[in-house]
């Protein structure tokens, strides 16, 4: 790569938080998010950690108890007619993302392949649907895009298939119909809200290999919303670990996974079995994740963090900077603070992920 | 080895949808799980190992093949003594949390139910009591039982699963993807739970899973299922290091690892059964070592190993 691809998305200090019965819930504590042509990204978090309100705000998908206390979501474009423009995606309104935005430039891939196709609707039309409506093509024209659409994403015989419901197909296949339509109006990111969670693994590494592909040739931004850290190793080029609403360590994927330096992320890492783990105890992060409703005055992870200093109950880390690219938030990269060990069960699982680096290169 | 606390045998289960079409889920599986050890079951969705642990609990009647279970059958029609000791000695725990635990009842009657059907208790307050001190094993508090299923994180749902199913003190407990559906630190708690119950009270697994990593990790005897057969089975150390058939070469490749430098490279082996030209019901079992066993016919063995 010569120079740096433009950032296309760029989320700033977002801070969102939602009215409920019990109280205020501050969901989003000041997210940052870089996504640059091309690359790919991804958040990796816990169940409640904010990944997918984070991508449901740059979409405007936000439920209707959420208010957006602060920050913004810029999305630079080039519009029709060539120019270069940038807008913030928490300034339009809905009607605007609707009609410019949605599905146009930015669509989503969502969990569930069952819930979010519609059984009445063959998938031939679902596909076709986003082509009428954003681009307003003609039947005969959008026939043949979907078509080769189909063919895009793996799918055989689909002129067979064009005609089908999406109860006559499988998991995988029905997923890769839900990405068929998240390209039909060629946007320019994809957000895929743990596209394989609910598929096979040997489905899930098709379909991971074809949203590869075709980012390939599409050159599309991609952001995996995903709690798999094989998936991300996968996948990515720079990974997001979210913990509680808060970015906790961001860094290329190299850096997250040989030199993790956040004590969510140690856990993350070593909590995973791999292949090879052979230990009586799986390392687990004791506790839950806080509940929001009650926000801890100082690092939201130290009840869990074994690591935890005095400091880290009286305030939040900021982001330390570790390389140009990697960074975390954690006061044990303060220069004042005790040199500390990683925990051995991570050490030998680094140690294992080199030796498997340099058996395989 | 000692006798098996459960053995099954040749079962098949079919599902007649209608006239001319019948699901063929299961057709013909036999393994056995000895008492204290964990059985995983592994294969795609499709595969038939969900519709195997649901018939071994007899949530269907098998269409033809024994089930043995502490020495009795429990394939064909039960008297009640059987039955009796197949519903309390043998417990399910379900995929999907909130799914499989009742939104209109507390979680102190969603765990006494089974108390309260086999008589398992003297007053009320032995009934808390043992309520109680089963939310604490698995790492709830007792506060909770008075609490609504909706008013729990998916990882203490699960945790509400499982004391459902511990509290009858079962010898097998058929564990459907119970880990699925939870995060992956949550993942690691539960799965470490699971291990201290089975040490603490020796009782055996059947592990249903697709996670092919946790199922490595938890397992000590593996079968490979696909499209309702068992392909391979053996213990995890002779499927992993041995993998024989195609298809778990192809499962085995499929597992995503958690390092970016190998995971960036490598490509996942395909295996499509329609175009491999391999006939699974053609197939008999050959022990390729020990206890290594491996569907094929006579060619495709010598083809493969």
């Amino acid at each position: 790569m010569s120079e740096t691809p433009r950032t296309i998305l760029d989320i700033r200090n977002l801070d969102i938080s939602f009215k409920t019965n019990a109280g205020v819930v501050h969901a989003i504590r000041g997210v940052n998010l870089d996504l640059r042509k091309g690359e790919t990204v991804a958040i990796v978090g816990e169940s409640g950690s904010g990944k997918s309100v984070t991508m449901k705000a740059a979409m405007g998908l936000l439920d209707s108890n959420a208010t957006v206390n602060s920050g913004e979501i810029l999305y630079t474009y080039t519009d029709t007619d060539g120019t270069e423009k940038t807008v913030d995606l928490l300034k339009l309104s809905k009607k605007e993302l609707r009609g410019t935005i949605n599905g146009q430039r930015i669509a989503m891939v969502f969990q569930d392949p069952m819930t979010s196709l519609d059984p009445t609707m063959t998938i031939g039309k679902q596909i076709m649907e986003s082509m009428f409506l954003h681009k307003h093509m003609e039947k005969e024209a959008a026939r043949k895009r979907a078509l080769e659409l189909l063919n895009l994403v793996g799918i055989p015989e689909a002129e067979k298939r064009f005609k089908n419901y999406p109860h006559q197909l499988s998991g995988g296949m029905r997923q890769r119909v839900v990405i068929a339509i998240a390209l039909s109006a060629d946007p320019d990111i994809l957000i895929c809200d743990e596209p394989t969670t609910a598929l096979d693994v040997t489905i899930q590494a098709r379909i991971l290999e074809m949203i590869m592909d075709i980012q390939e040739k599409m050159k599309l931004s991609v952001i995996y919303i995903t709690h798999d850290l094989g998936v991300v190793a996968k996948v990515a080029d720079y990974v997001n670990v979210m913990y509680a609403g808060k970015i906790v360590e961001v860094g290329n994927v190299n850096e997250i996974f040989y030199e993790p330096a956040h004590p969510y992320t140690w856990g993350l890492l070593s909590a995973m079995p791999d292949l090879d783990t052979d230990d009586d105890r799986l390392y687990s992060i004791p506790g839950s994740p806080p509940n929001l409703l009650h926000e801890p005055p100082g690092d939201a992870f130290a009840a869990r963090n074994q690591f935890a200093l005095v400091i880290d109950e009286k305030a939040a880390p900021p982001m330390f900077k570790i390389s140009e690219t990697h960074s975390a938030a954690t006061w044990l990269l303060h220069p004042d603070a005790p040199k500390i060990e990683k925990p051995p069960e991570l050490e030998a699982r680094l140690e294992r992920a080199r030796k498997e680096v340099e058996r395989y290169l | 080895m000692s006798t098996p606390l459960l053995k099954v045998d040749h079962l098949v289960q079919h599902f007649r949808m209608s006239r001319s079409y019948t699901v063929r889920a299961v057709n013909g599986v036999s393994f056995e799980v000895y008492p204290g050890e964990t059985y995983g079951l592994v294969g795609e969705s499709g595969s038939g190992k969900t519709t195997i642990g649901r018939s071994i609990i007899r949530l269907y009647n098998p269409t033809s093949g024994n089930i043995t279970f502490q020495g009795a059958d429990i394939s064909g029609k039960m008297d009640r003594d059987t039955g009796s000791m197949l519903r309390k000695d043998m417990q399910m725990i379900f995929q999907d949390p909130m799914a499989s635990l009742n939104p209109r009842k507390k979680v102190s009657d969603i765990i006494g139910e089974g108390l309260d059907i086999h008589h398992r208790y003297a007053s009320r307050q032995e009934r808390e009591e043992l309520v109680a001190a089963m939310l604490k094993k698995v790492g709830l508090s007792p506060e909770h039982a008075a609490r609504y299923p909706h008013q729990f994180s998916g990882g203490q749902r699960q945790r509400v699963g499982i004391a459902r199913a511990l509290i009858m003190n079962p010898r097998l407990i058929i564990a459907d993807e119970c880990i699925s559906a939870l995060d992956v630190s949550i993942q690691a708690q539960v799965v470490n739970l699971m291990k201290d119950i089975q040490q603490e009270t020796s009782c055996a697994y059947l592990f249903i899973a697709h996670d092919l990593s946790m199922v490595k990790y938890i397992s000590d005897r593996i079968g490979v299922l696909h499209l309702g057969y068992m392909v391979e089975s053996g213990t995890t150390e002779e499927i992993f290091s041995n993998p024989v058939h195609p298809y778990t070469k192809s499962l085995l490749s499929a597992i995503p690892h958690p390092n970016p430098e190998v995971e960036k490279r490598r490509k996942s082996i395909t295996y499509d059964y329609k175009s491999s030209g391999i006939d699974y019901s053609k197939g008999q079992e050959h022990v390729v070592s020990g206890t290594h066993t491996v569907l094929a016919t006579e060619e495709e063995l010598a083809q493969w190993v």
